[in-house]
Protein backbone atom coordinates (compact mmCIF):
# COMPACT_ATOMS: atom_id res chain seq x y z
CA UNK A 1 0.00 0.00 0.00
CA UNK A 2 1.66 3.23 1.07
CA UNK A 3 3.53 4.64 4.04
CA UNK A 4 0.31 5.74 5.75
CA UNK A 5 -0.50 2.14 6.52
CA UNK A 6 1.40 2.26 9.78
CA UNK A 7 -0.63 5.25 10.94
CA UNK A 8 -3.95 4.95 9.12
CA UNK A 9 -5.55 7.76 11.10
CA UNK A 10 -2.78 10.27 10.56
CA UNK A 11 -4.08 13.09 8.43
CA UNK A 12 -1.73 14.53 5.87
CA UNK A 13 -2.56 18.01 7.14
CA UNK A 14 -1.52 17.21 10.70
CA UNK A 15 1.18 19.41 12.21
CA UNK A 16 4.78 18.25 11.93
CA UNK A 17 5.82 15.29 14.01
CA UNK A 18 7.78 15.59 17.20
CA UNK A 19 11.54 14.97 17.19
CA UNK A 20 12.39 11.29 17.65
CA UNK A 21 13.92 11.57 21.13
CA UNK A 22 15.09 8.14 22.36
CA UNK A 23 15.07 7.00 26.00
CA UNK A 24 18.11 4.72 25.65
CA UNK A 25 20.43 4.89 28.63
CA UNK A 26 18.34 7.54 30.38
CA UNK A 27 16.75 7.86 33.78
CA UNK A 28 13.42 9.70 34.04
CA UNK A 29 10.61 10.70 36.33
CA UNK A 30 6.85 10.75 36.41
CA UNK A 31 5.65 14.00 34.83
CA UNK A 32 3.52 16.06 37.21
CA UNK A 33 1.87 19.26 36.00
CA UNK A 34 2.88 21.18 39.12
CA UNK A 35 6.51 20.60 38.10
CA UNK A 36 6.14 22.07 34.60
CA UNK A 37 7.33 25.62 35.45
CA UNK A 38 10.39 24.25 37.30
CA UNK A 39 11.20 21.84 34.46
CA UNK A 40 10.94 24.57 31.83
CA UNK A 41 12.98 26.98 33.96
CA UNK A 42 15.76 24.42 34.48
CA UNK A 43 16.44 24.22 30.74
CA UNK A 44 16.99 21.10 28.71
CA UNK A 45 17.99 18.16 30.90
CA UNK A 46 19.26 14.66 30.30
CA UNK A 47 16.18 12.60 31.19
CA UNK A 48 12.80 11.33 30.03
CA UNK A 49 9.28 11.71 31.38
CA UNK A 50 6.50 9.21 31.88
CA UNK A 51 2.79 10.03 31.91
CA UNK A 52 -0.27 8.00 32.77
CA UNK A 53 -2.14 7.67 29.50
CA UNK A 54 -5.60 8.14 31.04
CA UNK A 55 -4.78 11.66 32.23
CA UNK A 56 -4.44 12.75 28.59
CA UNK A 57 -7.61 11.19 27.24
CA UNK A 58 -9.66 14.38 27.47
CA UNK A 59 -10.41 16.28 24.26
CA UNK A 60 -8.18 19.29 24.93
CA UNK A 61 -7.11 21.84 27.49
CA UNK A 62 -4.05 22.28 29.72
CA UNK A 63 -3.09 18.56 29.94
CA UNK A 64 -2.43 18.38 26.19
CA UNK A 65 -0.70 21.73 26.21
CA UNK A 66 1.68 20.58 28.97
CA UNK A 67 2.40 17.20 27.39
CA UNK A 68 3.06 18.84 24.02
CA UNK A 69 5.65 21.15 25.61
CA UNK A 70 7.34 18.21 27.33
CA UNK A 71 7.24 15.97 24.26
CA UNK A 72 8.96 18.60 22.10
CA UNK A 73 12.12 18.44 24.21
CA UNK A 74 12.12 15.01 25.84
CA UNK A 75 11.47 11.34 25.20
CA UNK A 76 8.08 10.43 26.66
CA UNK A 77 6.96 7.10 28.02
CA UNK A 78 3.22 6.46 27.79
CA UNK A 79 2.16 4.29 30.71
CA UNK A 80 -1.35 2.84 30.54
CA UNK A 81 -2.93 2.18 33.91
CA UNK A 82 -6.55 1.25 33.15
CA UNK A 83 -6.66 -1.12 30.15
CA UNK A 84 -7.55 -4.03 32.46
CA UNK A 85 -5.48 -6.42 30.33
CA UNK A 86 -5.43 -8.96 33.17
CA UNK A 87 -9.21 -9.06 33.44
CA UNK A 88 -11.36 -11.91 32.15
CA UNK A 89 -13.71 -9.74 30.12
CA UNK A 90 -13.04 -8.34 26.64
CA UNK A 91 -11.00 -5.15 26.42
CA UNK A 92 -12.93 -1.87 26.28
CA UNK A 93 -12.72 -1.01 22.58
CA UNK A 94 -13.38 2.69 23.16
CA UNK A 95 -10.53 2.82 25.68
CA UNK A 96 -8.21 0.97 23.31
CA UNK A 97 -9.14 3.50 20.61
CA UNK A 98 -8.22 6.39 22.91
CA UNK A 99 -4.90 4.72 23.76
CA UNK A 100 -4.14 4.28 20.07
CA UNK A 101 -4.97 7.94 19.35
CA UNK A 102 -2.60 9.12 22.07
CA UNK A 103 0.23 7.02 20.65
CA UNK A 104 -0.39 8.45 17.19
CA UNK A 105 -0.50 11.98 18.55
CA UNK A 106 2.56 11.90 20.80
CA UNK A 107 4.75 9.15 19.27
CA UNK A 108 6.10 8.03 22.66
CA UNK A 109 9.50 6.39 22.99
CA UNK A 110 8.06 3.74 25.32
CA UNK A 111 4.56 2.28 25.72
CA UNK A 112 3.57 0.10 28.64
CA UNK A 113 0.65 -1.45 30.56
CA UNK A 114 0.13 -3.70 33.58
CA UNK A 115 -0.34 -7.38 34.33
CA UNK A 116 -3.47 -6.57 36.35
CA UNK A 117 -7.14 -5.68 35.98
CA UNK A 118 -9.11 -2.65 37.12
CA UNK A 119 -12.55 -2.91 35.50
CA UNK A 120 -15.04 -5.72 36.01
CA UNK A 121 -18.47 -5.77 34.43
CA UNK A 122 -19.26 -2.05 34.45
CA UNK A 123 -17.31 -0.89 37.50
CA UNK A 124 -13.92 0.80 37.30
CA UNK A 125 -12.10 0.12 40.61
CA UNK A 126 -9.11 2.43 40.04
CA UNK A 127 -6.63 -0.09 41.42
CA UNK A 128 -4.32 -2.69 39.89
CA UNK A 129 -6.03 -5.91 40.95
CA UNK A 130 -4.40 -9.35 40.89
CA UNK A 131 -5.15 -12.43 38.80
CA UNK A 132 -4.40 -16.14 39.18
CA UNK A 133 -1.55 -17.45 37.05
CA UNK A 134 -2.86 -20.47 35.13
CA UNK A 135 -2.63 -21.72 31.52
CA UNK A 136 -6.17 -20.41 30.97
CA UNK A 137 -5.51 -16.89 32.27
CA UNK A 138 -2.22 -16.83 30.34
CA UNK A 139 -4.10 -17.50 27.11
CA UNK A 140 -6.60 -14.75 27.89
CA UNK A 141 -3.93 -12.19 28.83
CA UNK A 142 -1.90 -13.09 25.72
CA UNK A 143 -5.00 -12.51 23.56
CA UNK A 144 -5.47 -9.10 25.20
CA UNK A 145 -1.81 -8.11 24.74
CA UNK A 146 -1.95 -9.17 21.09
CA UNK A 147 -5.14 -7.16 20.59
CA UNK A 148 -3.49 -4.04 22.03
CA UNK A 149 -0.33 -4.50 19.97
CA UNK A 150 -2.32 -5.01 16.78
CA UNK A 151 -4.37 -1.90 17.47
CA UNK A 152 -1.38 0.35 18.13
CA UNK A 153 0.95 -1.26 15.60
CA UNK A 154 3.88 -1.71 17.99
CA UNK A 155 4.91 -3.91 20.93
CA UNK A 156 4.13 -2.89 24.49
CA UNK A 157 6.00 -3.48 27.72
CA UNK A 158 4.04 -5.39 30.37
CA UNK A 159 4.74 -4.55 34.02
CA UNK A 160 5.04 -7.06 36.86
CA UNK A 161 2.60 -6.13 39.66
CA UNK A 162 2.87 -5.51 43.39
CA UNK A 163 0.58 -8.05 45.04
CA UNK A 164 -0.76 -8.55 48.55
CA UNK A 165 -2.64 -11.84 48.11
CA UNK A 166 -2.11 -15.11 46.25
CA UNK A 167 -4.70 -17.22 44.42
CA UNK A 168 -4.98 -20.82 45.57
CA UNK A 169 -5.69 -21.83 41.97
CA UNK A 170 -2.41 -20.41 40.54
CA UNK A 171 -0.27 -23.13 38.95
CA UNK A 172 2.47 -20.96 37.42
CA UNK A 173 5.02 -18.59 38.93
CA UNK A 174 4.74 -14.94 37.93
CA UNK A 175 8.11 -15.11 36.15
CA UNK A 176 7.07 -18.21 34.17
CA UNK A 177 3.79 -16.48 33.30
CA UNK A 178 5.58 -13.35 32.04
CA UNK A 179 8.21 -15.35 30.15
CA UNK A 180 5.50 -17.29 28.30
CA UNK A 181 3.53 -14.08 27.67
CA UNK A 182 6.59 -12.61 25.94
CA UNK A 183 7.09 -15.77 23.88
CA UNK A 184 3.49 -15.85 22.70
CA UNK A 185 2.92 -12.17 21.97
CA UNK A 186 6.33 -10.65 21.30
CA UNK A 187 5.69 -8.03 23.97
CA UNK A 188 8.50 -6.67 26.10
CA UNK A 189 8.59 -6.26 29.87
CA UNK A 190 8.63 -3.35 32.24
CA UNK A 191 10.51 -4.56 35.30
CA UNK A 192 9.28 -2.71 38.39
CA UNK A 193 11.97 -3.47 40.95
CA UNK A 194 10.01 -1.92 43.79
CA UNK A 195 7.13 -4.25 42.90
CA UNK A 196 9.55 -7.19 42.96
CA UNK A 197 10.72 -6.20 46.42
CA UNK A 198 7.18 -5.54 47.71
CA UNK A 199 5.76 -8.83 46.38
CA UNK A 200 8.78 -10.86 47.51
CA UNK A 201 8.50 -9.45 51.04
CA UNK A 202 4.73 -9.94 51.12
CA UNK A 203 4.87 -13.51 49.91
CA UNK A 204 8.04 -14.64 51.67
CA UNK A 205 10.34 -15.36 48.74
CA UNK A 206 13.69 -13.90 47.76
CA UNK A 207 13.70 -10.90 45.41
CA UNK A 208 17.06 -12.12 44.07
CA UNK A 209 15.59 -15.52 43.20
CA UNK A 210 12.71 -13.79 41.42
CA UNK A 211 15.12 -11.61 39.44
CA UNK A 212 17.32 -14.62 38.62
CA UNK A 213 14.26 -16.21 37.02
CA UNK A 214 13.04 -13.02 35.31
CA UNK A 215 13.64 -12.82 31.53
CA UNK A 216 15.85 -9.72 31.79
CA UNK A 217 16.74 -9.85 28.09
CA UNK A 218 13.16 -8.71 27.33
CA UNK A 219 13.12 -5.74 29.70
CA UNK A 220 12.65 -2.43 27.89
CA UNK A 221 12.12 -0.22 30.93
CA UNK A 222 12.63 -0.30 34.70
CA UNK A 223 10.49 1.33 37.38
CA UNK A 224 11.70 2.37 40.82
CA UNK A 225 9.44 3.81 43.52
CA UNK A 226 8.95 4.19 47.23
CA UNK A 227 6.81 1.87 49.34
CA UNK A 228 5.09 2.03 52.72
CA UNK A 229 5.02 -0.54 55.48
CA UNK A 230 2.05 -2.14 57.25
CA UNK A 231 1.52 -5.55 58.82
CA UNK A 232 -0.45 -8.63 57.81
CA UNK A 233 -2.88 -10.70 59.92
CA UNK A 234 0.05 -12.51 61.54
CA UNK A 235 1.73 -9.23 62.51
CA UNK A 236 4.47 -9.62 59.93
CA UNK A 237 5.68 -6.96 57.50
CA UNK A 238 3.33 -6.21 54.60
CA UNK A 239 4.71 -3.70 52.09
CA UNK A 240 2.44 -1.35 50.16
CA UNK A 241 3.33 -0.01 46.71
CA UNK A 242 2.51 3.57 47.69
CA UNK A 243 4.66 5.72 45.33
CA UNK A 244 4.73 8.39 48.03
CA UNK A 245 8.37 8.59 49.04
CA UNK A 246 11.99 8.01 48.05
CA UNK A 247 13.22 4.70 46.64
CA UNK A 248 14.26 2.30 49.44
CA UNK A 249 17.91 1.28 49.86
CA UNK A 250 17.11 -2.39 49.26
CA UNK A 251 15.49 -1.45 45.94
CA UNK A 252 18.53 0.63 44.89
CA UNK A 253 20.75 -2.39 45.59
CA UNK A 254 18.60 -4.70 43.49
CA UNK A 255 18.58 -2.09 40.72
CA UNK A 256 22.38 -1.85 40.77
CA UNK A 257 22.66 -5.63 40.45
CA UNK A 258 20.17 -5.80 37.57
CA UNK A 259 21.90 -3.01 35.62
CA UNK A 260 25.30 -4.62 36.32
CA UNK A 261 23.94 -7.66 34.57
CA UNK A 262 22.02 -6.05 31.70
CA UNK A 263 23.76 -2.74 31.07
CA UNK A 264 21.72 0.51 30.98
CA UNK A 265 17.94 0.26 30.55
CA UNK A 266 15.62 3.33 30.58
CA UNK A 267 14.74 3.73 34.25
CA UNK A 268 11.90 5.70 35.73
CA UNK A 269 11.44 6.95 39.28
CA UNK A 270 7.69 7.02 40.03
CA UNK A 271 6.26 9.39 42.60
CA UNK A 272 2.47 9.78 42.45
CA UNK A 273 1.36 10.78 45.93
CA UNK A 274 2.73 13.31 48.46
CA UNK A 275 4.59 14.69 45.44
CA UNK A 276 7.72 16.66 46.43
CA UNK A 277 9.25 19.72 44.79
CA UNK A 278 10.83 19.01 41.42
CA UNK A 279 14.48 19.06 42.68
CA UNK A 280 13.73 16.21 45.12
CA UNK A 281 12.25 14.01 42.41
CA UNK A 282 14.99 15.01 39.96
CA UNK A 283 17.64 14.00 42.53
CA UNK A 284 16.14 10.49 42.65
CA UNK A 285 16.40 10.29 38.85
CA UNK A 286 19.99 11.55 39.03
CA UNK A 287 20.83 8.76 41.48
CA UNK A 288 19.40 6.25 39.00
CA UNK A 289 21.30 7.92 36.15
CA UNK A 290 24.58 7.58 38.08
CA UNK A 291 24.03 3.83 38.37
CA UNK A 292 23.13 3.54 34.67
CA UNK A 293 26.25 5.52 33.71
CA UNK A 294 28.50 3.46 35.97
CA UNK A 295 27.46 0.30 34.12
CA UNK A 296 27.43 1.83 30.63
CA UNK A 297 29.92 0.28 28.24
CA UNK A 298 30.32 -2.73 30.52
CA UNK A 299 28.00 -5.63 29.91
CA UNK A 300 26.34 -5.54 26.53
CA UNK A 301 22.85 -6.80 26.76
CA UNK A 302 21.43 -9.00 24.04
CA UNK A 303 18.76 -6.58 22.97
CA UNK A 304 15.68 -8.40 21.77
CA UNK A 305 13.08 -5.66 21.62
CA UNK A 306 13.11 -2.42 19.77
CA UNK A 307 11.78 -0.02 22.36
CA UNK A 308 12.21 3.22 20.47
CA UNK B 1 -23.47 -26.95 24.99
CA UNK B 2 -26.44 -28.28 26.92
CA UNK B 3 -24.62 -29.28 30.08
CA UNK B 4 -24.81 -26.49 32.62
CA UNK B 5 -22.13 -28.22 34.67
CA UNK B 6 -19.78 -28.35 31.70
CA UNK B 7 -20.44 -24.71 31.02
CA UNK B 8 -19.69 -23.86 34.64
CA UNK B 9 -16.38 -25.70 34.51
CA UNK B 10 -15.37 -23.95 31.35
CA UNK B 11 -16.04 -20.58 32.95
CA UNK B 12 -14.28 -21.38 36.24
CA UNK B 13 -10.77 -20.22 35.22
CA UNK B 14 -12.25 -16.78 34.65
CA UNK B 15 -14.41 -16.45 37.74
CA UNK B 16 -11.63 -14.73 39.71
CA UNK B 17 -12.92 -11.19 39.05
CA UNK B 18 -16.47 -12.25 40.01
CA UNK B 19 -15.04 -13.65 43.23
CA UNK B 20 -12.62 -10.84 43.99
CA UNK B 21 -14.63 -7.71 43.23
CA UNK B 22 -17.91 -7.74 45.26
CA UNK B 23 -16.27 -7.12 48.64
CA UNK B 24 -14.07 -4.29 47.33
CA UNK B 25 -16.78 -1.69 47.88
CA UNK B 26 -18.64 -3.49 50.65
CA UNK B 27 -16.91 -3.50 54.04
CA UNK B 28 -19.57 -5.87 55.44
CA UNK B 29 -18.57 -8.68 53.07
CA UNK B 30 -15.92 -11.24 54.00
CA UNK B 31 -12.76 -11.28 51.85
CA UNK B 32 -13.05 -13.68 48.90
CA UNK B 33 -12.28 -17.32 49.68
CA UNK B 34 -10.18 -17.71 46.52
CA UNK B 35 -7.29 -15.63 47.86
CA UNK B 36 -4.82 -16.39 50.63
CA UNK B 37 -1.44 -15.39 52.03
CA UNK B 38 1.71 -17.50 51.52
CA UNK B 39 2.14 -20.75 53.49
CA UNK B 40 -1.42 -20.81 54.77
CA UNK B 41 -1.39 -17.22 56.07
CA UNK B 42 -4.69 -15.37 56.31
CA UNK B 43 -5.68 -12.78 53.73
CA UNK B 44 -8.01 -10.45 55.62
CA UNK B 45 -5.61 -7.54 56.10
CA UNK B 46 -3.99 -8.36 52.78
CA UNK B 47 -7.31 -8.09 50.94
CA UNK B 48 -8.05 -4.92 52.87
CA UNK B 49 -5.12 -3.26 51.09
CA UNK B 50 -7.09 -3.51 47.83
CA UNK B 51 -10.31 -2.45 49.54
CA UNK B 52 -8.56 0.58 50.99
CA UNK B 53 -6.86 1.46 47.68
CA UNK B 54 -10.20 1.40 45.86
CA UNK B 55 -12.20 3.41 48.38
CA UNK B 56 -9.48 5.93 49.25
CA UNK B 57 -8.39 6.55 45.65
CA UNK B 58 -11.97 7.09 44.47
CA UNK B 59 -12.70 9.36 47.45
CA UNK B 60 -9.51 11.27 46.57
CA UNK B 61 -10.76 11.52 42.99
CA UNK B 62 -13.98 13.19 44.17
CA UNK B 63 -12.00 15.51 46.45
CA UNK B 64 -9.89 16.52 43.44
CA UNK B 65 -12.98 17.32 41.34
CA UNK B 66 -14.81 19.17 44.17
CA UNK B 67 -12.21 21.14 46.18
CA UNK B 68 -14.49 24.09 47.06
CA UNK B 69 -17.21 21.70 48.18
CA UNK B 70 -14.69 19.99 50.46
CA UNK B 71 -13.48 23.34 51.77
CA UNK B 72 -17.03 24.32 52.71
CA UNK B 73 -17.88 21.05 54.48
CA UNK B 74 -14.46 20.34 55.97
CA UNK B 75 -12.38 17.30 55.11
CA UNK B 76 -13.97 14.71 57.40
CA UNK B 77 -17.54 15.61 56.43
CA UNK B 78 -16.63 15.58 52.75
CA UNK B 79 -14.84 12.23 52.88
CA UNK B 80 -17.68 10.55 54.75
CA UNK B 81 -20.16 11.89 52.19
CA UNK B 82 -17.90 10.95 49.27
CA UNK B 83 -17.38 7.43 50.64
CA UNK B 84 -21.14 6.84 50.64
CA UNK B 85 -21.26 7.97 47.03
CA UNK B 86 -18.23 5.90 45.97
CA UNK B 87 -19.82 2.77 47.43
CA UNK B 88 -23.26 3.35 45.92
CA UNK B 89 -22.15 4.84 42.58
CA UNK B 90 -18.60 3.76 41.67
CA UNK B 91 -17.19 4.99 38.35
CA UNK B 92 -18.06 3.19 35.15
CA UNK B 93 -15.34 4.84 33.05
CA UNK B 94 -11.57 4.45 33.51
CA UNK B 95 -11.31 8.21 32.95
CA UNK B 96 -11.54 9.60 36.48
CA UNK B 97 -12.01 13.16 35.20
CA UNK B 98 -15.44 11.96 34.07
CA UNK B 99 -16.32 10.79 37.60
CA UNK B 100 -18.69 12.63 39.95
CA UNK B 101 -21.45 13.60 37.52
CA UNK B 102 -24.04 12.14 39.90
CA UNK B 103 -22.38 13.57 43.00
CA UNK B 104 -24.21 16.96 43.09
CA UNK B 105 -27.59 15.17 43.00
CA UNK B 106 -26.33 12.86 45.74
CA UNK B 107 -25.34 15.90 47.83
CA UNK B 108 -28.82 17.34 47.36
CA UNK B 109 -30.31 14.16 48.88
CA UNK B 110 -27.59 13.57 51.49
CA UNK B 111 -29.17 13.70 54.92
CA UNK B 112 -26.37 15.56 56.66
CA UNK B 113 -26.04 18.24 53.95
CA UNK B 114 -29.61 19.49 54.25
CA UNK B 115 -28.40 22.52 56.26
CA UNK B 116 -26.40 23.64 53.21
CA UNK B 117 -28.96 23.73 50.39
CA UNK B 118 -26.51 25.65 48.15
CA UNK B 119 -23.83 22.96 48.38
CA UNK B 120 -25.10 20.88 45.44
CA UNK B 121 -25.04 23.93 43.16
CA UNK B 122 -21.46 24.74 44.17
CA UNK B 123 -20.61 21.12 43.28
CA UNK B 124 -22.39 21.53 39.92
CA UNK B 125 -20.19 24.52 39.12
CA UNK B 126 -17.10 22.49 40.06
CA UNK B 127 -18.15 19.59 37.84
CA UNK B 128 -18.73 22.06 34.96
CA UNK B 129 -15.31 23.62 35.69
CA UNK B 130 -13.62 20.24 35.07
CA UNK B 131 -15.65 19.62 31.91
CA UNK B 132 -14.52 22.99 30.61
CA UNK B 133 -10.90 22.20 31.58
CA UNK B 134 -10.86 19.02 29.45
CA UNK B 135 -13.12 20.26 26.63
CA UNK B 136 -11.83 20.44 23.07
CA UNK B 137 -9.75 23.51 22.22
CA UNK B 138 -11.28 26.11 19.89
CA UNK B 139 -10.67 29.75 19.00
CA UNK B 140 -13.36 31.95 20.55
CA UNK B 141 -15.55 34.25 18.45
CA UNK B 142 -14.05 37.71 17.92
CA UNK B 143 -16.06 40.84 18.64
CA UNK B 144 -15.23 42.12 15.13
CA UNK B 145 -16.85 39.09 13.54
CA UNK B 146 -20.15 39.81 15.24
CA UNK B 147 -19.78 43.54 14.58
CA UNK B 148 -19.44 42.75 10.88
CA UNK B 149 -22.98 41.38 10.64
CA UNK B 150 -25.42 43.73 8.89
CA UNK B 151 -27.86 45.18 11.46
CA UNK B 152 -30.93 43.87 9.61
CA UNK B 153 -29.54 40.32 9.75
CA UNK B 154 -28.53 40.41 13.42
CA UNK B 155 -31.78 38.95 14.78
CA UNK B 156 -31.30 35.85 12.62
CA UNK B 157 -27.73 35.15 13.67
CA UNK B 158 -27.11 31.69 15.14
CA UNK B 159 -23.89 31.08 17.11
CA UNK B 160 -21.73 27.97 17.54
CA UNK B 161 -21.03 27.36 21.24
CA UNK B 162 -17.46 26.83 22.39
CA UNK B 163 -16.96 23.17 23.46
CA UNK B 164 -16.18 24.34 27.01
CA UNK B 165 -19.31 26.49 27.51
CA UNK B 166 -21.59 25.53 30.41
CA UNK B 167 -24.46 27.54 31.97
CA UNK B 168 -25.69 26.78 35.48
CA UNK B 169 -28.59 28.37 37.34
CA UNK B 170 -28.87 28.43 41.10
CA UNK B 171 -31.57 29.55 43.53
CA UNK B 172 -28.66 30.46 45.83
CA UNK B 173 -25.56 32.68 45.54
CA UNK B 174 -23.65 29.60 44.36
CA UNK B 175 -21.17 31.52 42.19
CA UNK B 176 -20.10 33.79 45.06
CA UNK B 177 -19.77 30.80 47.40
CA UNK B 178 -17.81 28.86 44.77
CA UNK B 179 -15.48 31.80 44.13
CA UNK B 180 -14.84 32.38 47.83
CA UNK B 181 -13.96 28.74 48.49
CA UNK B 182 -12.20 27.60 45.35
CA UNK B 183 -8.75 29.01 46.09
CA UNK B 184 -6.40 28.70 49.04
CA UNK B 185 -6.85 32.29 50.23
CA UNK B 186 -8.96 33.39 53.18
CA UNK B 187 -12.73 33.13 52.82
CA UNK B 188 -14.18 36.59 53.46
CA UNK B 189 -17.80 37.21 54.36
CA UNK B 190 -20.15 36.40 51.47
CA UNK B 191 -22.55 39.34 51.11
CA UNK B 192 -24.64 37.87 48.28
CA UNK B 193 -27.98 36.33 49.23
CA UNK B 194 -29.97 36.11 46.00
CA UNK B 195 -29.98 33.56 43.19
CA UNK B 196 -26.97 33.48 40.89
CA UNK B 197 -26.32 32.03 37.44
CA UNK B 198 -22.89 30.91 36.27
CA UNK B 199 -21.21 30.91 32.89
CA UNK B 200 -18.26 28.51 32.74
CA UNK B 201 -15.89 28.77 29.75
CA UNK B 202 -12.31 28.05 28.77
CA UNK B 203 -11.47 30.19 25.73
CA UNK B 204 -7.75 29.41 26.06
CA UNK B 205 -5.93 27.57 28.90
CA UNK B 206 -7.69 29.17 31.89
CA UNK B 207 -11.16 28.14 32.99
CA UNK B 208 -13.35 31.22 33.66
CA UNK B 209 -16.39 31.17 35.96
CA UNK B 210 -18.53 34.34 35.68
CA UNK B 211 -21.69 35.42 37.43
CA UNK B 212 -24.22 36.25 34.73
CA UNK B 213 -26.19 39.51 34.72
CA UNK B 214 -30.02 39.42 34.94
CA UNK B 215 -31.51 37.49 32.02
CA UNK B 216 -28.07 36.33 30.93
CA UNK B 217 -28.64 32.65 31.63
CA UNK B 218 -31.86 32.43 29.63
CA UNK B 219 -30.25 34.45 26.80
CA UNK B 220 -27.20 32.17 26.58
CA UNK B 221 -29.20 28.98 27.05
CA UNK B 222 -31.25 29.88 23.99
CA UNK B 223 -28.15 30.72 21.97
CA UNK B 224 -26.34 27.56 23.00
CA UNK B 225 -29.50 25.65 22.08
CA UNK B 226 -29.13 26.94 18.52
CA UNK B 227 -31.85 29.58 18.53
CA UNK B 228 -31.32 32.86 16.68
CA UNK B 229 -30.21 35.97 18.52
CA UNK B 230 -33.60 37.69 18.16
CA UNK B 231 -35.40 34.86 19.92
CA UNK B 232 -32.76 34.66 22.66
CA UNK B 233 -33.19 38.38 23.32
CA UNK B 234 -36.99 38.05 23.43
CA UNK B 235 -36.78 35.18 25.90
CA UNK B 236 -34.35 37.11 28.11
CA UNK B 237 -36.55 40.23 28.10
CA UNK B 238 -39.58 38.15 28.95
CA UNK B 239 -37.82 36.76 32.00
CA UNK B 240 -36.24 40.04 32.99
CA UNK B 241 -37.26 43.42 31.49
CA UNK B 242 -33.96 44.89 32.69
CA UNK B 243 -31.99 42.58 30.38
CA UNK B 244 -29.09 44.62 28.99
CA UNK B 245 -28.25 43.32 25.50
CA UNK B 246 -24.95 45.20 24.86
CA UNK B 247 -23.57 44.22 28.28
CA UNK B 248 -24.54 40.57 27.79
CA UNK B 249 -22.99 40.42 24.32
CA UNK B 250 -19.80 42.03 25.60
CA UNK B 251 -19.72 39.52 28.47
CA UNK B 252 -20.22 36.47 26.30
CA UNK B 253 -17.50 37.63 23.87
CA UNK B 254 -15.06 38.31 26.72
CA UNK B 255 -15.81 34.88 28.20
CA UNK B 256 -15.29 33.14 24.85
CA UNK B 257 -18.65 31.35 25.07
CA UNK B 258 -18.97 30.96 21.29
CA UNK B 259 -16.63 30.17 18.44
CA UNK B 260 -18.35 31.27 15.25
CA UNK B 261 -21.44 32.56 13.54
CA UNK B 262 -23.51 29.72 12.12
CA UNK B 263 -25.14 26.74 13.69
CA UNK B 264 -22.75 24.14 12.29
CA UNK B 265 -21.20 21.96 14.94
CA UNK B 266 -23.91 22.93 17.40
CA UNK B 267 -24.49 19.92 19.61
CA UNK B 268 -27.45 21.42 21.40
CA UNK B 269 -25.83 21.59 24.82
Amino acid sequence: MNDLTAHPDRRASEASRFPAHAAEGLAGTSFKHEHLPAILAAGRQHCFFEVHAENYMGAGGPPHDALTRIRRDYPVSLHGVCMSIGGPQPLDKAHLGRFKSLIERYEPALVSEHLAWSTHETTFYNDLLPLPYTPATLTRVADHVSEVQEAIGRPILMENPSTYVLFAESTMSETAFLRELVRRTGCGLLLDINNVFVSATNHGYSALDYLADFPLEHVGEIHLAGHAEQSDDEGERLLIDSHDGPVANAVWKLFDRVIGQTGPIPTLVEWDSAIPEWPVLKAEAEAAQAILDRHAGGTRRGKVHAVG
Amino acid sequence: MRSAEQHGQAAAPFSYADDFSPALLDPEQAPPAVVCGPNGKAAKKRYNVYRNNVTVSLTDALAAVFPATQRITGRDFFRAMARFHVRSTPPTSPLLFEYGRDFPDFIERYEYAQQMPWLADVARIERAWLDAYHAADAEPLKAETLAGVAPERLADVVLTPHPSTRILRSRFPAVSIFAANRGDGPVGPIEATGPEDALVTRPHLEVIVRRLPPGGAIFLTHLVGGEPLGEAVAAALEENPQFDLPANIAGMIAAGAFTAIGGDGNDGR
